[in-house]
């Protein structure tokens, strides 16, 4: 009880929590208030609360009080061929709430040919065991069959899970044909899921990697010149286009070059559902680095798609996320050991990729988006936090201060000023992609799931405390437009014609066109006429044929305007 | 033969000496007045009071215009499908072609996946040499990518004067490529000086929505269209322009229907790409609405690929885009059958063969379109029905100009004739024009082809197998100047760095498959051995002195230099 009114918190955290004096910054709206915390959960907000004693008090002294980031793309603990990223999930999300992040999503990556649950069961026990701030998964589709879209199913209904990521580039590896982009996004279009694609032409890739390595190009700049940012903006065409078809919602995961940025701009502006989520390194860095004399230094910029060597990037990303033209920030935090990144010293196809991020992402977006003018706090908040909990369908419970919230806080100091570097950062990398760098900016106090995992400069953070956040399909902040194209768009429909009773060529059985195309796909078995064989039957009574189309269609169906009979 | 000097009215027999009196010249660049004296099929003189010899048959324009014969890029005269072939062969069509203004086409050669890609040509040839009225080149199409295509592309390029090959991105299992094959090809074709050209449409997802489409029920032509968005079309086109700049080659794009794909080449082209677009008579002349008619063999006739956009303010946006330079070139897509041959996909849409008619049409249309509507002057007009074909495909100034040693095609525009298209006079074999019913204004007076009048007050003189193939040699300079310049521009380097020496992780054996080694094992564009390091032998070694490492090949990307001072890392404790 003697805590009440204090200054100093002693370290013993504590159940029960009031923020007195903050200002109280939604996605919507800046207000002063009190904020009284139970059990994990914001019970209180307004004035002069009535609180009960024996409560731990925080003075906020008119600081900002936000909803604690949700850092939307992590690579913690990522087996690659052999060794595991240096930051486990411990590490990796103890970063994470050092930078003001209390909740985390990571990508399960199946091994090609085997079992999406069981990746993700795995996945699931690394993450409980060390994970010490809440967290959920997405699971990325790497190959594509029927029992690949039974577990998704079950993904969906029985794991919480209710985002995917499919792969345009890894050629021979993770990456899906177009026709499986179509049937994959039509299959979780209609199970109220997110589709999320890594947006690079692989195929292109593999072309110019190889014509890399014939000139003699071995090092690190041979990752940015063999995935110039063209390849990138066409996979993100490429999926606006598929997603359109299927009229499915779609979030492009790592926007990394301007090019890729605009698309995704012209695509809202024509109406199409999609989300993109530059990331720390794109917002803060910059891809010069690869020519740097220093292997390792270079090396340690390599991810994919790759920061673009255009230094103008990073403002660009940051004014379209300030315009709201992109919406989400993720890290794609995936660091490896200097001895680990070598495994391609002498091939830069063989660097493992990833960058790290998870600590540094909202003192650099302030630094870079806020300190400049170009978003307000309301804005920080939406693009760090709430937006992402829209997406994955978990607002208000993440993503909003108010009664009835998860207390995921941070009391936000604007005047903090540190400059980053490996020598002080939570990360285990030895490099730091944003070394030397200054930013204003810093969390203050960082709550997590009601207790005080950092303050003044120290982190307290419990391995295992991480609960797992299920997250439900059909987040109405994707899902509201969607539906509502469903039901509104013209109904394709046949146009009824009394049968056509002339001659007909006679023709040589070669198919062409698309009548024979769906054979290698484990979705469907159609009923294809077979016109071949002894004359023409109309299939099917032609009276159904007005049939209702209950599916996807933003097509707009112009009608004609007259008919004109000829001669 | 003194006699026909002077007089008005000229009789049928034709003479290889001709004048044109009167007339106003019209180029791309300029209008003047001049007299026009030919001999042998071959511009000899431009100017006034021209010494001329006797027994020239005269022609008397009265101030007419006299412009460069139109070049359609695009027809596909007698071509085989599934057993049919075409109605119109290559004596109908360079006939209905003559009849419209259009002195010159270039035909696209298809070959059967898996045979020679010089013998479809000679095919092609034989066909072409015996019927056609007119001078003739052909394109060749790529409809399956191996090592002996590289071979006859060559072939077909240094011996049979061919410098454009045309790849599909639709027709899944049938004739398309995919993204690595194109890049290839494109690489092929940028050594070889030729001009790549797409049938841009992505085929994989047609393929869905086609069954999507069916399985609805809906079987009818309306079912081609909504199995083909344009949206379709403007991926395909982003996704060749991206193949293009990555390979620094330059890119045609046949047949532009819809707006969001020429909106994709006109932003390509800020952007500083080569790429050129065809719209065709069709999508410049009507629109995709016809798909719903209720008369079958109607609705059946608008079908080609891609298809006609249903939205009708397409033609009037193509021809925007066409007037102030943003598409260049012009051609029909002339693929015309008959009603029984399009009934073979009367219960499944799919199977309906392609194709519409509009070599003769081509000129009115885009005379009345954009000339009379005032989007673009007769110039303008001379550079989109020929010059420009003439430019890209290495034919200028033999074609696509009236200048002293062109080739005598020429015609005599009367911008003033107003005529009802309609399929009960036109000169094709097909039972439906596309066309039918629209009121056209402008129409050519008098054709000559080969400094021979062809069509003179109505009346077509066309003699079969009179045309002539023209070779077209590689490296047009209106393309390929820019592409010379870009290759010598960008040379890649790798940074020269001391070796890494320190710890190494393990890795266990399954090596990360995207590695390029294995990307590239059906690539016929290079058969280099590849210098890929192993590297999980016993340490570490540079292989080898890498001989080629500043051999400068094409490279059309901006090196962007890091600044100098970032370079240098403070190093970490």
């Amino acid at each position: 009880m003697s805590y009440q009114g204090k200054k100093n918190i002693p370290k013993i955290t504590s159940d029960r929590l009031l923020i007195k004096g903050g200002r109280v910054v939604n996605d919507d709206q800046s207000f002063y208030a009190d904020i009284y915390m139970e059990d994990g959960l914001i019970k209180q907000i307004g004035d002069n609360l009535i609180v009960p004693g024996g409560v731990k008090t925080i003075e906020a002294n008119g600081k900002m009080v936000i909803p604690g980031g949700i850092d939307i793309h992590t690579h913690f603990q990522m087996p690659y061929r052999g060794t595991t990223t240096v930051d486990d999930f411990f590490l990796g999300s103890k970063a994470a709430l050092a930078g003001g992040t209390t909740m985390i999503v990571d990508h399960v990556i199946p091994d090609p040919g085997s079992s999406l649950v069981e990746a993700f069961d795995r996945w699931r026990d690394w993450a409980d065991e060390k994970a010490c701030c809440d967290y959920t998964l997405h699971v990325d589709i790497t190959h594509w069959s029927d029992s690949v879209k039974q577990e998704v199913e079950t993904l969906i209904k029985e794991k919480g899970v209710n985002s995917f990521q499919v792969y345009m580039a890894y050629k021979d590896l993770y990456q899906m044909t177009n026709s499986e982009l179509y049937e994959i996004f039509t299959f979780l279009g209609e199970r109220g899921a997110i589709v999320q694609v890594h947006a690079e032409n692989g195929e292109i890739i593999a072309e110019e990697q190889a014509r890399m390595l014939e000139m003699g190009i071995t090092g690190p700049e041979g990752h940015v010149l063999s995935r110039p940012e063209e390849l990138e903006a066409e996979a993100v065409f490429r999926a606006v286009t598929i997603a359109s078809q299927t009229n499915c919602p779609l979030y492009v995961t790592k926007v990394m070059s301007k090019s890729a940025a605009d698309i995704i701009s012209q695509a809202r502006k024509k109406g199409n559902v999609v989300f993109g989520e530059p990331i720390t390194a794109s917002l803060g860095t910059d891809g010069t680095h690869y020519w740097s004399k220093n292997w390792a230094k270079a090396a340690s910029f390599v991810t994919s798609p790759p920061l673009s060597p255009d230094p103008t990037t990073p403002d660009y990303l940051n004014t379209l996320l300030s315009s709201g033209d992109l919406n989400v920030t993720g890290s794609a935090h995936c660091t490896f050991s200097v001895a680990q990144k070598a495994i391609g010293k002498d091939d830069f196809t063989q660097i493992p990729e990833g960058v790290n991020g998870v600590e540094e992402r909202m003192s650099l977006i302030w630094d870079k988006a806020v300190v400049t003018g170009k978003m307000d706090e309301n804005m920080f908040v939406a693009v760090t936090s709430t937006n992402a909990a829209k997406i994955l369908n978990l607002y208000p419970r993440k993503g909003r201060i108010a009664v009835g919230s998860d207390s995921d806080l941070v009391i936000w100091d604007t005047d903090g000023v540190r400059t980053i570097t490996a020598k002080t950062h939570n990360s285990a990398a030895e490099y730091n992609i944003f070394e030397g760098m200054e930013l204003r900016g810093a969390p203050l106090v960082v709550i997590c799931q009601g207790k005080i995992v950092l303050e003044e400069g120290n982190l307290h953070a419990t391995s295992g405390s991480g609960r797992f956040i299920p997250c439900s399909p059909y987040p109405d902040f994707a899902y509201k437009r969607v539906k509502a194209r469903k039901q509104v768009t013209k109904i394709l429909r046949a146009v009824p014609r009394g049968m056509y009773d002339g001659p007909v060529s006679d023709f040589l059985p070669m198919s062409r066109g698309g009548g024979s195309s769906a054979r290698t796909s484990p979705t469907k078995q159609t009923p294809i006429r077979n016109l071949h064989h002894s004359g023409f039957s109309l299939a099917g009574s032609p009276t159904q044929r007005g049939v209702v189309c209950p599916r996807v269609s933003i097509h707009v169906v112009v009608l004609p305007p007259e008919l004109i009979f000829l001669v | 033969m003194s006699g026909y000097q002077g007089k008005k009215n000229i009789p049928r027999i034709t003479s290889d000496r001709l004048l044109i009196k009167g007339g106003k010249i019209v180029n791309d660049d300029q209008s003047f007045h001049a007299d026009i004296y030919m001999e042998d099929g071959v511009i000899k003189q431009i100017g006034e009071n021209l010494i001329v010899p006797g027994g020239v048959k005269i022609i008397e324009a009265h101030g007419r215009m006299v412009m460069p014969g139109g070049i359609d890029v695009h027809t596909r005269f007698q071509m085989p499908d599934r057993g049919m072939t075409a109605a119109d062969d290559f004596y109908q069509g360079t006939r209905a072609a003559l009849a419209g203004g259009t002195t010159m086409i270039i035909d696209h050669v298809v070959p059967e996946p898996g045979s020679s890609l010089v013998a479809a040509f000679n095919q092609w040839r034989e066909w072409a040499d015996s019927k056609s009225c007119c001078d003739y080149s052909l394109h060749v199409d790529i409809t399956e990518w191996h090592q002996g295509i590289q071979e006859e592309m060559d072939a077909l390029v240094k011996d049979h004067g061919v410098n454009s090959f045309l790849v599909y991105l639709a027709y899944k299992d049938v004739f398309q490529l995919n993204d690595s094959q194109m890049y290839e090809v494109f690489g092929v074709i940028r050594d070889m000086g030729a001009i790549a050209q797409v049938h841009a449409e992505n085929g994989d997802i047609i393929a869905e929505e086609q069954r999507r489409i069916l399985e609805l029920g809906i079987t009818g032509p309306e079912g081609h269209v909504l199995s083909r968005p344009e949206e379709v079309e403007a991926e395909a086109v982003n996704r060749s322009i991206t193949v293009a700049n990555q390979t620094n080659c330059p890119l045609y794009v046949t047949k532009v229907m819809s707006k969001s794909a020429a909106d994709v080449i006109a932003q390509a082209r800020k952007k500083g790409t080569v790429v050129y677009g065809e719209p065709i008579s069709a999508s410049l002349g009507t629109d995709g609405t016809h798909y719903w008619s209720k008369n079958w063999a109607k609705a059946a006739a608008y079908v080609t690929s891609p298809p006609l956009s249903p939205d009708p303010t397409t033609p009037d946006y193509l021809s925007s885009l066409l007037s102030c330079g943003d598409l260049q070139v012009t051609g029909s897509g002339h693929c015309t059958f008959n009603t029984s041959q399009r009934a073979v996909g009367k219960d499944n849409f799919t199977l309906i063969p392609e194709g519409t008619n509009g070599t003769e049409e081509r000129l009115s249309v885009i005379w009345d379109k954009c000339v009379v509507s005032g989007k673009m002057d007769e110039n303008q007009f001379v550079a989109v029905t020929s010059t420009n074909a003439a430019k890209v495909f290495n034919l200028y100034p033999r074609k696509g100009r009236i200048a002293v040693g062109s080739d005598a095609d020429l015609l005599l525009w009367d911008p003033d004739i107003t005529k009802i298209i309609t399929a009960k006079s036109h000169n094709s074999a097909a039972e439906y024009n596309i066309f039918e019913g629209i009121e056209v204004r402008g129409a050519p007076l008098v054709v000559i082809s080969q400094g021979k009048i062809v069509l003179e007050e109505g009346n077509l003189h066309t003699t079969e197998g009179s045309g002539r193939y023209i070779s077209r040699k590689p490296f047009p300079d209106y393309v390929y100047k820019r592409i010379k310049a870009r290759s010598r521009l960008a040379e890649l380097q790798g940074v020269p760095r001391g070796l890494y020496d320190g710890p190494v992780c393990e890795v266990t054996v399954t090596p990360k498959v995207m590695t390029p080694i294995t990307s590239n094992k059906t690539s016929p564009a290079k058969q280099a051995p590849q210098p890929v390091r192993n590297l999980h032998q016993s340490g570490f070694s540079l292989s080898g002195a890498q001989v080629d490492d500043n051999v400068p090949r094409r490279t059309s990307q901006r090196i962007v230099a890091p600044p100098g001072g970032r370079a240098n890392i403070t190093s970490l404790g």
